[in-house]
């Protein structure tokens, strides 16, 4: 109280902390960093193979493969998540322990052993087909492509089944029967109405696991799908340059994975609409004149 | 009397209260009707079981004619599919209490989504119609607007407008106005005055004794899942008979 008085009629004048630890920290990260980069110059990688080699077509062609397996096991996994998430809350007992059933299933197992069961299926089925129509020899069916494509796809769906379901949990019952109120059916409201606004709560968690996915085709490498880890790995079973090619790699990984983070941003934008925030509000002026008229 | 809508015997459950206790009713085209009554005695379940968003335990309701929820054979009734329940509701119109707008959908966009996406009609003969319908609810100016960027008393007109383009043959009104500040509360009820003035079948769930007064052809009194009195604005809003009605009025004036 003292104080507060005898300050009389000057006015106070706040001191910025000097926040000297911050300082310090940031100093000792940064020497570190440096320590870190010098090691990695003066270490034993040939810089020139990994820049000879980032754009070798072969590693080009395997980075196209990581990314056509991301969009394809992520297509296969939206589509069974939403249809997974659907069934598991419809009336229907049978398609909701099916769901659940399925959920439990793929999640529970390994996915590089779901992808290794997928490609030898062939030892359980020897040939796939329809008795008396049709049937082919199951090795020619399972290439390494379809096999790692619902392996990683299938157990995909039963992660974003969850996602989706907490999505349409959080949209308010009333927007399901305003739907059913103008003579919306069920399925109709839920894939008008609910979903379309569930997304907004589906879309961050799905953009998180498309990242996960460009790291988990890597597991496709084991059975000779030519993805981006493979390519990179029959480079260095000739020249033996195993570091500066995992780098190559590595770098590709980081763009890949860059690029999606950026348009999940737009995504998000997108599923955003009427919630304020994105959309240019009509300008003041034009309302007032219109209403005018 | 040739009923619109007709509810016969109707009982309702949830679990082991008895929400809905035998009540019968009935509205005639162009009648409007309001229902009154103390909070929990079963007003929004029994608009809820005329459109089927709830399902009934026993009785039957009945819109111009056609059971609801059931096709009926002699003395056997078989559930209708959705599909059948979904034609159904389009002869009813609903407008809820905290409005229940599609927030993804532009003003136009909420309203033209039952005539083009259920009726399959053509899309430019709905946005003009759904512009005549804005400008019946004053709105014509807002049809790019997201419902958030509105206030409580535009968008709830905004909902009215929605159930009309569906062209019902009639309109529940659950607590229209109960969400909106007092000040939105007019724009509201006028909309729904001029509604009820150009012949619209109505039944109004409502707080509003000064609407019912003015509007209603009939007042319905519920309490306790029961239809306790009804009869014109005079008999029941003036010289209530019945001593709880007597009370409720008291009460809410
Ligand atoms: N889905 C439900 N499950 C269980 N009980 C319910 C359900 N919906 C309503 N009820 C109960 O049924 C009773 C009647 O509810 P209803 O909403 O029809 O009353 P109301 O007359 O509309 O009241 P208010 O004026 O508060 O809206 C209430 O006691 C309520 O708690
Ligand atoms: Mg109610």
């Amino acid at each position: 109280m003292r104080d507060i008085e005898s300050a009389g009629s000057t006015p106070f004048v706040i001191v910025p902390p000097r926040k000297i630890w911050t300082k310090v920290l940031g100093a000792i990260v940064i020497i570190l960093l440096a320590l870190l980069v010098r090691a990695f110059w003066v270490g034993d990688i040939a810089w020139s193979y990994v820049g000879d080699n980032l754009f070798a077509p072969s590693v080009l062609k395997g980075v196209v493969g990581s990314i056509v397996m991301t969009f394809c096991t992520m297509a296969l996994g939206i589509l069974l998540g939403v249809i997974a998430a659907i069934m598991r809350m419809s009336d229907n007992p049978v398609l909701r322990n099916v769901s659940i059933g399925y959920v439990w299933l793929f999640r529970g197992i390994p996915a590089l052993l779901q992808l290794l069961l997928w490609f030898n299926l062939a030892l359980i089925f020897p040939t796939i087909g329809v008795p008396g129509l049709f049937s082919f020899k199951t090795v020619d069916i399972m290439t390494p492509f379809v096999a790692a494509f619902l392996g990683l796809g299938i157990q995909q769906g039963a992660y974003t089944a969850e996602v989706v379901r907490a999505g349409i949990l959080s949209i308010d019952k009333g927007q399901t029967e305003a739907g059913l109120s103008i003579g919306m059916t069920p399925l109709r409201a839920m894939l008008r109405i609910v979903l379309p606004q569930a997304m907004r709560v589906i879309v961050p968690p799905i953009g998180n696991e498309t990242i996960g996915m460009v790291k988990l085709t890597s597991l496709a490498s084991v059975i000779q799908y030519s993805e981006l880890l493979r390519s990179v790995e029959d480079v260095y079973y000739v020249n033996s340059r195993v570091i500066e090619l995992l780098i190559v790699a590595a770098i590709w990984y980081m763009v890949v994975v860059t690029v999606l983070s950026i348009g999940q941003i737009f995504v998000e934008r997108h599923f955003s609409k009427g919630w304020g925030g994105h959309r240019p509000t009509q300008p003041a002026q034009q309302t007032l004149a219109e209403e005018a008229a | 009397m040739d009923a619109l809508i007709t509810a016969v015997g109707l009982q309702k459950f949830f679990g082991s209260f008895h929400v809905l206790q035998d009540v019968d009713f009935a509205i005639a085209k162009g009648e409007v009707v309001c229902i009154i009554g103390p909070s929990g005695s079963g007003k929004s379940t029994f608009l809820r079981c005329i459109n089927q968003l709830e399902r009934i335990d026993s009785g039957y309701v009945t819109v111009d004619g056609e059971m609801v929820g059931y096709r009926r054979d002699g003395h056997r009734l078989y559930p209708l599919s959705d599909g059948e329940i979904a034609r159904q509701r389009q002869a009813v119109g609903m407008v809820f209490q905290r409005f229940h707008l599609f927030p993804h959908k532009t003003v136009l966009q909420n309203i033209i989504e039952g005539p083009v996406g259920v009726l399959k009609r053509r899309r430019t003969d709905c946005v003009q119609e759904a512009k005549v319908l804005l400008k019946r609810v004053g709105l014509a100016h807002r049809a790019d607007a997201y419902p958030g960027e509105l206030s409580g008393g535009q968008q709830q007109r905004v909902a009215i407008a929605r159930a009309l383009a569906m062209k019902p043959k009639a309109m529940l009104f659950d607590e229209p106005t109960s969400a909106l500040d007092p000040e939105l509360v007019g724009e509201v009820l006028n909309v729904m005055k001029e509604l009820a003035a150009s012949g619209t079948t109505m039944i109004v769930v409502t707080h509003e004794l000064g609407f019912c007064r003015e509007v209603a052809d009939r007042v319905v009194f519920m309490d306790a899942g029961r239809i306790v009195d009804s009869g014109t604005p005079g008999e029941i809003l003036e010289n209530p008979r019945n001593p709880r009605v007597k009370n409720f009025i008291s009460a809410v004036l």
